[in-house]
């Protein structure tokens, strides 16, 4: 007969990861989000005036996710910042899925035709107008599906937090396979449960979509 | 009165417009033809400050266009223009479409601009269409709301750049009528078109470009019924 050590403690320690594990995501998209829209649009509409916050966002998104935790957690102790490891954690993926985020924002706006801008100019509106109520929200329905990929990558990027000695998910899990040595278990728990999040988001998004859609 | 004088327009080492001159009065209705390069679009976008000019002057009511303290802004409420891609705001509904200048540019309230919008939607035929996206519409529709968004500001001027080109050819009478209604109400227009019957019909004088210059000008039956240079007569040979 089929028999296991895992016990409903342990599942409640899996979620109880699960939670921190989606604190993280939300602060860490939070972040990224309003950096990014920030840095997208100004890449797109000031191409040239911001290349060097191109050189810059570039670094971040070529490190290795792992080696800036790493880094940024010394250098934290160099400097003498008392941050605890959760808002490192938040801040270190915040700034990644920012990186990101900007060259989202930014083709969602270079997609809006000129054509389209000459006409909401031509009937008066003025710059700021446009951008507000032209450019930017056709720039958030032809970015939104990149960004909800990105929500889905940074989730299962916080996994990378666990070198820092923060417990969420799957840093809950390793610790019970320890004890138990069940491994297969454990892990397809930890995807399943990593699964139900993404599904939730990605429903949510749909839905969005979806609605967005019968406008065309 | 819109007062075009010794225009010149290049993008990078390409001349497009090489000295056009030309005086469109209160009330009159100008149509522009020619070959594709000519000049003529590229014209229209100088007259409402779309395009920087190179040399010359365009006044609109007495403004320099392309003055430096010129209030574009100011200066396009005044002149409505309607581009060969209907360019519809995706995002709104049609009723949006119209209202979204008057509400933003000239500060109306949201039911006097519906009001407006919406009576400027009956006019050409889209009173049942105010609820819908832009995307449901058929191209003729979203050029006639497209007129309609350009009228919902009041302008003293309506420009139309090619309004018909894109259009498939049985939808392209609906959007003439709606022209056609707007040059007997008054309007002062000018219109680049390829529609050379239309043209002759409703403007009261029709102006040859050709390599950027004005060739010819004078009245539809002079022009069109009896043209003096052998280069419009060779053009409008080729187009009817």
């Amino acid at each position: 007969m089929f028999s296991t050590g895992f016990t409903l403690n342990d599942l409640r320690f899996m979620l109880e990861g699960a939670w921190v594990t989606l604190l993280l995501t939300f602060w860490a998209i939070l972040l990224g989000t309003l950096v990014g829209v920030i840095c997208g649009v100004l890449r797109a509409l000031l191409p040239r005036a911001t290349i060097p916050l191109a050189w810059l966002l570039d670094v971040f998104r070529s490190v290795p996710l792992l080696i800036q935790f790493v880094l940024f957690n010394s250098l934290k102790s160099i400097v003498g910042l008392n941050w605890s490891a959760f808002t490192v954690g938040c801040v270190v993926l915040g700034v990644y899925a920012a990186a990101y985020c900007t060259e989202i924002v930014r083709s969602g706006v270079l997609a809006v035709p000129l054509s389209l801008r000459r006409a909401s100019r031509s009937l008066g509106l003025s710059y700021w107008q446009d951008l507000r109520h032209v450019v930017l929200p056709i720039a958030t329905r032809v970015s939104f599906p990149g960004w909800l990929n990105l929500v889905l990558s940074v989730m299962k990027d916080t996994a990378l937090v666990m070198w820092i000695g923060i417990v969420e998910l799957l840093r809950a899990s390793q610790t019970i396979v320890t004890r138990i040595q069940e491994p297969l278990l454990v892990l397809c728990i930890a995807g399943l449960i990593y699964y139900l999040m993404s599904w939730v988001v990605s429903r949510l998004g749909v839905q969005l979509e979806k609605r967005w859609q019968q406008n065309d | 009165m819109i007062e075009i004088e010794n225009v010149h327009k290049s993008f990078g080492d390409l001349e497009v417009v090489k000295g056009v001159s030309l005086t469109v009065n209160k009330g009159e209705v100008v149509s522009i033809i020619g070959g594709s390069g000519s000049g003529k679009s590229t014209l229209l976008m100088c007259i409402n400050g779309l395009e920087p000019i190179q040399q010359g002057s365009i006044r609109v009511d007495g403004t320099e266009v392309h003055a430096r303290g010129t209030d574009l802004n100011r200066l396009r409420q005044k002149i409505g223009i309607v581009f060969q891609q209907w360019n519809a705001f995706p995002h709104l509904t049609v009723l949006e479409n119209v209202m979204l200048a008057p509400c933003k540019v000239l500060g109306k309230s949201k039911a006097e601009a519906e009001a407006m919008a919406v009576r400027q939607l009956e006019s050409v035929g889209l009173g049942d269409k105010l609820k819908v996206f832009p995307g449901k519409l058929s191209g003729g529709q979203q050029q006639r709301m497209a007129i309609a968004r350009a009228l919902a500001m009041s302008p003293d001027y309506m420009l139309f750049d090619e309004a018909t080109s894109a259009l498939d050819p049985q939808l392209v009478g609906e959007v003439l009528d709606t022209m056609r209604m707007l040059a007997e109400d008054g309007m002062t227009m000018v219109l680049v078109t390829h529609e050379i019957p239309f043209a002759r019909e409703v403007s009261d004088r029709v102006a040859f470009f050709r390599d950027g210059v004005v060739h010819e000008i004078g009245t539809p039956d002079q022009v069109i019924g009896n043209p003096q240079k052998p280069e419009t007569a060779a053009f409008l040979k080729s187009v009817i």
